[in-house]
């Protein structure tokens, strides 16, 4: 793996997110309630959603749009809905986020 | 001739007889109801609920003042009998007698007080009627007050509680090794106790009082063994004794209550007894399903029919938030009796059935009491159980093999399980009721009476409906915010205010959210009320809003947002319209639009670009347009007496004054006003949450109205003479709408659960109260009344808008 810092915990407010772009679309990595940080893509399987727009509850995000509640840990759609996004490795040390440089660049296809 | 009927108590009981006789017999009585109380009927066993802030009185009376009215009933409340002249036939009170054909005596009980010094001092009280109830409430008010409870049964217990939730500091003493020894076996006597003391409340048993002290008012209580403790108030909850002080003057037979037959007449064949006060073959009653059955008889009695009274088991439950017992039956030891127990000590569940020959005759339950009905059916019943005696305890939904689902058990259960205690109706009344055509929870109670009570079987009559009529029932009102709580939008507005509660933490802790910090469900909703009910605490939490509200911007399907401008009352200007101009094609806005709502929107903004536009808008004077949020949006006029030839006020002028007055407010939905100057609406004001017309004599102020998915218009609030006027009601309209009802219910479903009456009541006919609610709302409103554009004006807000990394310029390997 290769660590990229993209910025600092403090940047992103609890139960929040914010959007890291790249070649292949916009990655959102929340922050939760107990402090650890998750990127997912930040496209909802349902219809596209913007899923770093959603609340933040537990570890898991709800859609703006529709509502669709998803695991930030798996990408799953909970409850009775199907469907999933990509995640990508993610971690913080010393307040700074780290994301995993090489599969942000090659994308969710890798 | 009719005949007069007298009636000494407007309890419980005595109004379930009146109900009967309407019922049997409309026309026949001539009746005059006194009572010692300042007030009808309510709902005695409901005064916990209030006392621990869940209910109002409002909510617990039985017969409102339109009843007897109604049914011609002379009421002589606050005229306590002190006579009752058998010869004569004449009762007396101290204003006046009333003579009687037949004279129902339904005084209830009086509390038992214990006869130690100090018993008399101020501060010191007991639980059985409003009055007590408002004392208690009233000295709870005392920041860090302390109470004694005397009495770890029943009513010292919900006493206890609900004090607790008030903010007491509160210490229950209680004579017996543990509580509720009369319902309760030891081992669930300590789950209880431990479950108190886990809410902060301290149990002495095994305590018995010696005196009680003060000088001029309660300091303190003093127990045999010595210890002291301190306290401000001292509740007394030791028992009840029947009130047959008249009785016995009037020289009727009386034994520990007042005797009756089994027709429920006393010694006097024109004299009927009901209700507590009475004994029946040496049995005294103290909840009100007997009492009730007794209130048939005498009504059966009155109208000449055959009836007798047969008293029936009675089970008990503890109406304490959260806790849950049950008890029915004889759970004695004995010789010949055989236990069957279940414990879950991680989830403090105990479940103990008393067997003996094969019958069940007891059940105590604590923690877990879902198939109490079910138990107490088999014990009432008699029913023998030898075939099921190995799964027994675990309920009807392991009997015959059946799945273990939610509704399995009460699907199981018999037509004749009792549902409702209180009423003592069975599963078969409901199922009949429902196939008559009942088929809501309030068509239940209207025809059966099911739930209508103390309510803690609302759960229960639900899922009868449910398993009856299978999909064709939907779970009513009384649904819970979501699945993070099994409490309803309103009891949790009620628990925030009644407990001062101001924070999230704070309410999920108190509340028991069974999850850690919510969800998209209930944190908007939370993070309304908080702020509605304490603007100068609590602070308004972002990430518990919904994106729109959160990005001051509507958000659109492709994830791009929209930007409205307010345009006060609908007015602009060529410097306002010039800005806007210069923003669309700065930002490259794909769309521009007029709005309903008088105003223009401009839509296709990158989420990016959103403080940017602001800032540009901000600098030709315009503020955000709240388009997107939960709070005032628009007002909407028409030209009025500016330029119309038919206006007969400024319709314009207030309109920009009350959106002047009102913006930035947050609200359970959106609101919408609209003044139009004259009857012939061009302003469409008739559908709006507040809709004002303007007429040559003064205002007309409609409230309620809706033209979105239900068509509504709105209904007459009042007619006001001044624009000031005018402006009062509107303000204190909405902060009424933003105190009292559930998040995301638009003024006209607001208005139809609490009534235009009830809201009338609230801000017409009541200035003072009126007065109250717009000080609230400006005080809301110094704190609330932002910019938000302004507010976002920022580099650092400018960032925030913006990604945190853009990796796009990284070439792949
Ligand atoms: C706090 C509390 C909680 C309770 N919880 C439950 C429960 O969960 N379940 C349950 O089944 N039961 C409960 N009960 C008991 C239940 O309320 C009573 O059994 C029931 O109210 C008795 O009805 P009643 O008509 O006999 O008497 P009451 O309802 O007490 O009515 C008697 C009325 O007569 C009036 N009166 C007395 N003397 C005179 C006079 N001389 N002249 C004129 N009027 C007079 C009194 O002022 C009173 O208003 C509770 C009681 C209390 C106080
Ligand atoms: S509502 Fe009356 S005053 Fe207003 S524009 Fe229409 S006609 Fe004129
Ligand atoms: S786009 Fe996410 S739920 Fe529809």
């Amino acid at each position: 793996m290769n660590w990229l810092d993209i910025g600092a915990l403090s940047d992103i407010p609890q139960r929040g997110a914010r959007l890291v772009k790249t070649m292949h679309g916009c990655v959102a990595v929340f922050r939760t309630g107990d402090d650890e940080v998750f990127a997912i893509d930040d496209r909802c399987p349902h219809k596209g959603g913007p899923l770093s727009e959603g609340i933040v509850h537990g570890h898991a995000v709800t859609c703006p749009l529709h509502n669709m509640v998803i695991s930030l840990e798996s990408g799953l759609a909970q409850g009775a809905d199907q469907g999933a996004v990509a995640t990508y490795p993610a971690r913080v040390e010393d307040g700074r986020i780290l994301l995993d440089a090489k599969r942000l660049i090659r994308g969710a296809a890798a | 001739m009719k005949q007069k009927l007298v009636i000494i108590g407007a309890g419980m009981a005595s109004g379930r007889v009146i109900e009967h006789l309407l019922a049997g017999d409309p026309d026949g009585w001539d009746i005059t109801l006194f009572n010692a109380e300042p007030r009808g009927n309510y709902n005695r066993i409901m005064l916990s609920p209030v006392l621990s802030g869940e209910k109002t009185y409002q909510d617990i009376v039985i017969h409102d003042d339109a009843f007897y009215t109604g049914h011609n009933i002379t009421c002589r409340f606050g005229e306590p009998v002190v006579r009752i002249d058998r010869k004569n036939k004449v009762v007396y009170s101290n204003a006046g007698g009333a003579p009687y054909d037949k004279l129902l005596i339904a005084t209830g009980s009086a509390p038992f007080i214990i006869p130690v010094a100090g018993k008399d001092l101020p501060g010191v009280v007991t639980y059985r009627d409003l009055d007590d109830t408002n004392a208690m409430m009233a000295a709870a008010e005392k920041p860090g007050g302390r109470a004694v409870v005397i009495g770890g049964g029943l009513l010292g217990l919900e006493a206890a509680a609900g004090l607790k939730a008030r903010g007491m500091e509160v210490t229950v003493i209680h004579l017996m090794g543990h509580l509720m020894e009369r319902q309760l076996d030891p081992a669930a006597g300590y789950l209880l106790q431990k479950d108190l003391e886990a809410r902060g409340i301290a149990v002495h048993c095994k305590g018995a009082t010696k005196a009680i002290l003060g000088k001029d008012h309660v300091e303190a209580v003093l127990l045999e063994d010595g210890t002291v403790y301190p306290a401000d108030m001292v509740c007394m909850a030791v028992g009840i004794r029947p009130e047959t002080r008249l009785a016995t003057d009037a020289a009727l037979d009386v034994a520990r209550g007042v005797n009756v037959t089994d027709q429920m007449v006393t010694s006097d064949p024109d004299i009927l007894a009901v209700g507590e006060c009475v004994e029946h073959d040496s049995q005294l009653f103290g909840l009100v399903a007997p009492l009730y059955d007794q209130a048939r008889v005498v009504a059966a009695t009155l109208l000449g029919q055959d009836a007798a009274f047969a008293p029936v088991q009675t089970a008990t439950k503890l109406k304490v938030t959260g806790v849950d017992l049950f008890s029915a039956g004889d759970f004695a030891d004995g010789a010949g009796r055989e236990d069957i127990v279940y414990r879950d000590p991680a989830r403090g569940v105990y479940k103990r059935l008393v067997i003996e020959k094969d019958r069940l005759v007891g059940a105590v339950m604590y923690g877990d009491t879902a198939d109490g009905p079910w138990f107490f059916g088999l014990i009432k019943d008699g029913a023998d159980i030898a075939p099921m005696r190995d799964t027994l305890i675990f309920g009807p939904a392991y009997q015959g093999g059946a799945q273990a689902d939610p509704l399995a058990a009460v699907a199981a259960l018999p037509p004749d399980a009792e549902i409702c205690g209180c009423n003592g109706i069975c599963k078969g009344a409901i199922t009949a009721a429902i196939d008559a055509g009942a088929s809501t929870l309030a068509d239940i109670r209207a025809t059966t009476k099911a739930s209508a009570s103390c309510g803690t079987c609302t759960g229960l009559v639900e899922q009868v409906l449910a398993s009856t009529l299978g999909d064709a029932f939907q779970m009513p009102a009384a649904q819970p915010i979501c699945g993070c709580t099994d409490l309803t939008h309103e009891d949790v507005r009620r628990l925030i205010k009644a407990r001062g509660l101001k924070s999230m933490p704070a309410v999920m802790q108190e509340l028991g959210w069974k999850t850690p910090c919510g969800c998209h469900v209930c944190r908007p909703a939370l993070n309304f009320y908080l702020l509605a009910d304490w603007p100068q605490d609590y602070t308004d939490d972002p990430q518990s809003r919904f994106v729109n509200e959160r990005n001051h911007a509507n958000i659109q399907k492709d994830g791009t947002y929209s930007v409205v401008p307010r345009m006060w009352g609908g007015m602009t200007n060529p410097r306002e319209l010039r800005a806007i101009a210069d923003a669309a094609e700065k930002y490259a806005i794909p769309a521009v639009k007029v709005t309903g709502g008088q105003r223009i929107d401009l839509l296709g903004v990158q989420k990016e670009h959103l403080p940017h536009i602001w800032a540009d808008l901000n600098a030709a004077g315009l503020v955000s347009g709240h388009a997107y949020s939960k709070g005032l949006r628009t007002v909407k006029t028409c030209v009025g007496t500016d330029f119309c030839r038919f206006g007969t006020q400024d319709s314009t002028g207030l309109g920009i004054k009350l959106e002047k007055r009102l913006w930035g407010s947050w609200t359970p939905h959106k609101v919408k006003l609209a003044v139009s100057g004259c009857p012939r609406n061009c302003a469409e004001s008739t559908c709006k949450d507040v809709g004002i017309i303007c007429v040559d004599s003064g205002f007309e102020i409609g409230v309620g109205g809706a033209a979105g998915m239900d068509l509504k218009e709105t209904e007459r609030l009042a007619k006001v003479e001044t624009e000031a006027e005018a402006i009062d009601l509107t303000v204190a309209f909405v902060q009424l709408y933003r105190e009292h009802a559930k998040y995301l219910d638009r003024p006209y479903k607001w208005l139809a659960k609490v009534g235009l009456d009830w809201v009338q009541a609230q801000i017409v006919d009541n200035p003072a109260n009126r007065a109250a609610l717009i000080k609230r709302f400006d005080l809301s409103q110094s704190i609330y009344q932002r910019d938000p554009w302004a507010d976002r004006a920022t580099p650092q807000a400018q960032a925030d808008f913006a990604p945190l990394a853009d990796l796009t310029k990284e070439a792949a390997e």
